[in-house]
């Protein structure tokens, strides 16, 4: 649960602009990763915010249908299967965002012809799951080895009805918030590459947002360097 | 993606070392491999690990119309998903013969053994009643998925908790888990599933065998059985041909094996009621091992937002303003939008040609239309000129393309109107350029 650690916050209308005023201090969950858990992929990891999981698994560069095949770049596939169900149209819309995230930085040009697939498996969802399927597939992709120009991690951002912007929120918060972001940030220079957004906001509280998810994301970026760093270490 | 073909030279070595009674992993030939066996973090979800397979089963229920025939009874519904996760030989969306081999092996395993009793999942009678549906998910698969499936499916199933619903009168009401504790599923007994794969034409057997095992095995025996040794379901694929002994060592090192797995579900089970009872939280997040070098785990953090508000400011600030918004749209009539006014009707300005075809690049509105339908005109006559000269085409070759060609020049010349006047050479050209390329 989130909590703040100074005074309320203050909503106010400034000539017609919508303005939050956040709190000096918001907080994410914690989160973990498993990577090489499974042993068929050829990448796999697990991400864990809170209680929301996702794990994922990668398989490439592999051979491809000729249907499907571009003739200087790998085809890039993305599945995200759902807990409950077949997969909808929300499934649909959440690869879509991952392909457009994972296409902006990989190195398709290295793998003609070839295939690259990345499938999803959502194991629970407790709110922030496109943020999690995002730092799952980012990952995964570096457990399997491929090149990538950049890094990317997800960060999700609620605004409440009363004005409060929450980071990595729960089911519970984002239920009760009046718009939800969700932005994929890269690692070279903290850009925002894709977001998906719900509900209605201000121009001024969108950069609000990026601004507080870009500082989220230096904490997601100094982890993946911890964990790599863990793995490849000689001694814990 | 397609798997990669297993070589005759490991072929070979696995099918010898099973003769001489060695299995890869070190095996004796009746052992199962380790199994795990958690939870997650709501009702009704289950992991299980047997060695390297790894499936996830979810149980959920929602409120139906029963079955007319059945106006008493719930309704089961199982799903087993091959995830292409699990194996590159896994496709999504196509069912492959052993995606519905396996779901019907796990139907007749658990609805046909009527291991649940559906008449307590009624709520009133020829109206509404309980249907649970598992979802089982393959993450990974290094053979003996069914096995492990089924694990996972009855898991689930015991694991879950439905609400609870008040009947007063006609009026039905569901409690949400806040307001009532929810309450398990009535089960039975638990089905189990075992599988043993034949070698050799029946020579040798296995009991659960992994993913190389699998790939040159003859053909798979798979007996569900529960605790107190009633064969739920049996069935034998692959063609193998088997002797009545061999039937009958193979259930009674089933019935072994279901005892010690029903065992371990129970034991797994109790973990995870004391584990909530003493309110730790309990699910994927920490059943995440700790230890491992692959593995790793923060705390909650924070995130100093001091300057958000100013950088946020400067951004906006520095920003262009946003471009001229479209122009506003009209309503010409009541539920009718129009936004622009869109490219000139052109529809009946040409009788000659019936041709419907929509030709790409349509730009400057009518006459682009009718040059094209001109052109179309022209391969109509080209056509019919074709067919009539098909006999003679090797000898006319050369009159041929002087006829198109006469043809070709003919018609803007007839037809020239003032505004077609100017755009008839590039026409000419265009049509002569299409005529070559047709050849």
């Amino acid at each position: 649960m989130t909590s703040f650690a100074c005074d309320k916050h203050r909503f106010h209308l400034e000539s017609g602009v919508m303005e939050v005023s956040p709190s000096t201090v918001s907080l994410i969950r914690e989160f973990g990763c498993e990577q090489t858990l499974l042993s068929r992929p050829d990448g796999s990891a697990s991400f864990v915010q809170g209680d929301t999981s996702v794990m994922a698994g990668v398989y490439g560069p592999a051979e491809v249908k000729v249907s499907k095949e571009i003739y200087d770049r790998a085809t890039l596939e993305v599945l995200v299967h759902p807990k409950v169900g077949l997969p909808g149209v929300r499934e649909r819309s959440q690869e879509q965002c991952l392909r457009e995230t994972c296409e902006a930085s990989l190195l398709l040009s290295l793998h003609p012809r070839s295939s690259l697939t990345l499938i999803l498996q959502v194991l629970h969802d407790d709110g922030s799951l496109l943020s999690c399927c995002l730092n799952a597939a980012c990952m995964a992709l570096m457990d399997a080895g491929l090149s990538m120009g950049r890094l990317f991690c997800g960060v999700t951002c609620a605004i409440s009805t009363d004005g409060e912007i929450i980071t990595d929120p729960t089911a519970a918060q984002e239920k009760e918030s009046r718009a939800l972001m969700t932005f994929a940030i890269d690692s070279k220079e903290r850009r925002v590459m894709m977001s998906s957004t719900k509900g209605s906001f201000s121009v001024h509280e969108l950069q609000q947002c990026i601004a507080v998810s870009q500082k989220a994301s230096e904490k997601i970026f100094q982890f993946y360097r911890d964990s790599v760093r863990r793995r490849y270490s000689k001694n814990l | 993606m397609k798997e990669t073909p297993l070589s005759n030279c490991e072929r070979d070595f696995l099918l010898k070392a099973i003769e001489e009674k060695k299995r890869l992993d070190g095996r004796q030939t009746y052992d199962y491999r380790k199994i795990k066996i958690t939870f997650g973090t709501d009702y009704g979800c289950c992991f299980v690990d047997l060695g390297q397979t790894r499936v996830m089963a979810q149980a959920s229920c929602e409120l139906v119309a029963p079955k007319d025939s059945r106006p008493n009874e719930g309704i089961m519904s199982f799903n087993l998903e091959l995830s292409p996760m699990a194996s590159p030989a896994f496709e999504q969306g196509r069912q492959s013969e052993l995606s519905v081999k396996l779901n019907r092996q796990l139907e007749r395993c658990l609805r046909n053994s009527k291991c649940i009793d559906t008449e307590s999942l009624c709520v009133v009678s020829g109206e509404k009643v309980w249907k649970i549906r598992v979802d089982v998910h393959t993450l990974n698969n290094d053979g003996n998925l069914m096995d492990a499936a089924s694990v996972a499916a009855i898991s689930a199933l015991c694991h879950f908790r439905r609400p609870d619903v008040g009947i007063q009168g006609e009026e039905v009401t569901v409690y949400g888990p806040e307001e009532r504790d929810p309450i398990p599923l009535s089960i039975y007994h638990m089905p189990i599933s075992v599988s043993f794969a034949f070698f050799q034409q029946g020579t040798y057997l296995l009991v659960d065998p992994c993913e190389r095992e699998e790939r040159v095995m003859d053909g798979l025996l798979m007996i569900a059985m529960n605790k107190h040794r009633e064969i739920c379901s049996i069935q034998s694929s692959g063609g193998i041909m088997l002797l009545k002994e061999q039937v009958m060592r193979c259930s009674k090192i089933a019935s072994v094996k279901v005892s010690e797995i029903t065992e371990l579900i129970n034991k797994a089970l109790l973990n995870d009621k004391t584990a909530r009872k003493a309110g730790g939280r309990c699910g994927f997040a920490e059943s995440m091992p700790q230890e491992r070098i692959t593995a790793l785990k923060t705390d909650q953090t924070s995130v100093e937002m001091t300057d958000v508000a100013e950088t946020a400011s400067s951004v906006f600030q520095t920003a262009e303003a946003p471009p001229q918004t479209a122009p506003s749209p009209l309503v010409p009539a009541p539920g009718v939008g129009q936004v622009g006014e869109g490219v000139r009707n052109t529809w009946g300005l040409e009788e000659e040609g019936e041709e419907e075809e929509n030709e790409e690049g349509v730009s400057s509105g009518g006459d682009s239309v009718e040059e094209m339908t001109k052109m179309e005109e022209e391969q109509h006559k080209e056509s019919k000129s074709r067919k009539a000269d098909v006999v003679e085409i090797l000898d006319s070759d050369e009159e041929e393309e002087e006829e198109e060609e006469e043809v070709v020049i003919l018609y803007p010349e007839t037809t020239g109107k003032a505004k077609n006047a100017g755009s008839s050479s590039g026409q000419k050209g265009a049509a002569t350029s299409r005529k070559q390329r047709k050849k």
